[in-house]
């Protein structure tokens, strides 16, 4: 019976969310699903087609779901990583697959430093690895380098501050941990400048306010336990709080039974910060807050909602040159219904303090038809498919991230009739 | 506080808690996930509960007073009672992974306060994973001394990832170790010990202790001596690997 909840398990939280990352510039669109990726060319108004010739024939670049992928500051570099244990960095000029790293687990985060000579990746253990792209100039063979560990937990989000001097890691058991990025990267990152602790549940989501005039960037976090909270990086001091799920009317303010449903699953910063979008699992659209960089808050601007259809994203992406905001929802495989996988996405404009903003319809989508073909693969999906590709996202998020807390007598059972060697000694 | 009189578990001679009644398992695995309580950050470490003369209420309680001694698996708790008098006005804390073997510690230490008016009210225990939850105890340079006194050797190389020193863990106690501060460890094994020698060595934050300053150290004194698993060896003759490293400041901090 035990072995059935096991197998039941493993198969939720190998579907995977589908993500979405937008270029710097707008040049590009990226979606990820399942182990597919389809970049959409803006400015050419044209599907890319990737080229990668560690591959060959008709295979796929990624082997098993996709977990990760982000575009560089520059723009320049674009990574792609997951369960397929391996790390693809690409040409966003070419779109050629410039190197394939591979690790010795799956992977679940990246991070590329903002001057672009880095590329981090934490893998199912809780180690953080980085490659050199100086190694060579030919990025052909790299090998990752160690650089810290979270003992034994699953590392959710990684990020370099603006200034790269820091390397920001979270993770399922509640963590942020800020280290010092190193000047020889060989020997490891040691030194610890803080930890930033108070989440009470798994930490889903990191994202920077860069901050011309204060001294030092701000960190936002979203969490399983509903909140999105501000730090200051150098100290780990917890400057504010903002409980999402309640001030969007989800949860009530006494009530935390059901707090799970309600986790923030990804946050976006838009306008060099002034406004953050963030995404809730059981939320038909997105919340805005905004940032006071000076005054170091955090409060509710407004609830932007999508109405008639199940759109609950699984991914935020920003375009700042544009004031847009970018969405996905999606999973890369839905037992019970005909889609091999899904993916939906839409774009909300008008993401700026002085107006509205607005859900664009698809004809008023940048890249209009052609981009939605592309990026979702199709044009239209039946609508419950949605709803059930919500749930099983949930499901498998919860799987991954959050303890299993048995009750005793359940506990004592399992002991009890676990089969494996231990007991036998 | 229990009533030491009429508590099978408790020696009717020695009013001290009988170990028999808190035997556990010999090993167990820090990987798996437990279920204990652990404070949000240090700032919820309940001082008033561990340290009640110090601290007599929980609203009141001087946060300029921390906990510096920490003993890393502390067993049966045996150095933090050596320690206790040494250091009378040392706040320190035993961090137990096993939850029987951190009751009869803390049995043991009320015991010792009641027989003992005024004395042992600096030591306490918290059963925890030290491998997971040291942030969660302790801010940044808040401890001056770490005790890793015969950890458990998880001899297959596979394992080596459960050991209690690697280079990892290493960043984690150099962050919560004030510069200048000092970890011990000792083994009995000598694999083990050359491999916490060599992870202190390789370590950019740490630097061996001189034999000078070895010697004039008094808990180096202790280290094979004040713990039941120190005693055990000692029994049997066994040989003892120490290291004793000191925390620095980064290479390019120094002035
Ligand atoms: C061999 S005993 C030594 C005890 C004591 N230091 C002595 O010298 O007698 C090792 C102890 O470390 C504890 N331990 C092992 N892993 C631990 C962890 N991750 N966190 C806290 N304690 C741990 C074990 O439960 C055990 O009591």
């Amino acid at each position: 019976m035990d072995e059935e909840v096991a197998a039941e398990t493993r198969k939720d939280t190998e579907v995977a969310p589908a993500l979405i990352a937008v270029h710097p510039d707008r040049h590009s669109a990226a979606v990820a699903v399942g182990p597919e990726l389809r970049v959409f060319n803006l400015l050419g108004n044209c599907a890319v087609s990737l080229v990668d010739d560690s591959v060959t024939g008709e295979q796929p670049f990624h082997k098993d779901n996709i977990r990760a992928i982000r575009f560089g500051a520059k723009g320049k570099l674009f990574v792609s990583a997951g369960d397929d244990k391996t790390l693809k960095i690409w040409s966003t000029q070419s779109w050629h697959c410039v190197s394939t790293v591979s690790s010795e687990k799956r992977v679940t985060a990246v991070a590329i430093s903002n001057e672009g000579l880095h590329v981090c990746f934490a893998d199912k253990f809780g180690l953080v690895w980085v490659v050199d792209l100086n190694q060579t100039s030919q990025y052909k063979k790299l090998t990752p380098t160690p650089l810290l560990s979270h003992y034994c937990s699953i590392i959710t989000s990684l990020e370099f501050s603006p200034d790269n001097r820091f390397i920001i890691s979270a993770d399922r058991d509640f963590k942020i941990r800020v280290t010092n990025f190193p000047k020889n990267l060989l020997n490891g990152a040691h030194e610890i400048q803080s930890f930033c602790l108070g989440h009470t549940e798994f930490v889903s989501c990191l994202a920077f306010v860069p901050a011309q005039e204060s001294p030092h960037s701000l960190l936002l976090s979203g969490s399983g336990d509903s909140t999105v909270r501000l730090w200051d990086i150098s100290s780990g001091a917890l400057l504010d709080t903002c409980e999402v799920a309640i001030k969007a009317g989800l949860l009530e303010s006494d009530g935390n039974a059901e707090e799970h449903d309600h986790a923030v699953t990804d946050l976006c910063t838009t306008l060099d910060g002034l406004l953050v979008a963030v995404a809730i699992q059981s939320l038909r659209g997105i919340v805005l807050l905004s940032c006071n960089v000076s005054a170091q808050t955090l409060s509710f601007a407004k609830v932007v909602s999508i109405a008639g259809e199940t759109f609950i994203p699984t991914c935020l992406a920003n375009s700042s040159p544009t004031k847009e905001l970018w969405m996905v929802t999606g999973i890369s495989s839905l037992p019970g219904y005909d889609y091999p996988s899904l993916a939906r996405v839409l774009v909300i404009s008008g993401i700026d303090v002085e107006q509205e903003p607005v859900v664009l319809e698809d004809d008023k989508i940048p890249g209009g038809e052609k981009l939605l073909e592309t990026l979702q693969g199709t044009t239209s999906v039946d609508d419950n498919a949605f709803l059930a590709a919500a749930e099983a996202v949930k499901a498998a998020m919860c799987n991954l991230l959050i303890k299993k807390h048995y009750p005793f007598e359940n506990r004592e059972y399992r002991k009890k009739t676990r089969n494996d060697k231990k007991l036998k000694e | 506080m229990p009533d030491t009189r009429v508590n099978p578990t408790f020696s009717k001679s020695t009013g001290l808690p009988r170990k028999r009644f808190y035997r556990a398992r010999a090993h167990s695995n820090p990987l798996s996930d437990s279920h204990f309580p652990v404070p949000l950050t240090p700032a919820h470490v309940d001082y008033s509960l561990h340290y009640p003369q110090f601290f007599p209420s929980s609203d009141q309680v001087d946060r300029s007073k921390k906990i510096k001694f920490a003993d890393i698996g502390c067993g049966f708790g045996g150095l933090l009672i050596s320690l206790s008098t040494l250091f009378p006005d040392t706040l320190m804390i035993g961090m137990e992974l096993r939850d029987k073997v951190s009751e009869y510690v803390k049995e043991r230490i009320l015991s010792l306060r009641v027989a003992n008016p005024g004395q042992y009210q600096n030591i306490s225990v918290v059963r925890t994973n030290s491998m997971k939850y040291i942030p969660n105890h302790f801010d940044k340079a808040q401890l001056s001394k770490m005790f890793f006194l015969f950890p458990d050797p998880h001899f297959k190389e596979k394992n080596h990832r459960r050991r209690v020193i690697s280079p990892f863990l290493l960043d984690e106690y150099a962050y919560v170790l004030e510069v200048g501060g000092i970890i011990y460890t000792i083994t009995d094994v000598e694999e083990l010990g050359e491999w916490m020698k060599s992870c202190l060595e390789n370590h950019p934050l740490f630097e061996p202790l001189t034999e000078k300053e070895l010697e004039a150290d008094p808990a180096v004194k202790l280290l094979s001596s004040a713990t039941e698993e120190g005693q055990k060896v000692a029994r049997n003759d066994g040989q003892t690997f120490q290291a004793i490293f000191r925390r620095i400041a980064r290479p390019d901090q120094i002035s």
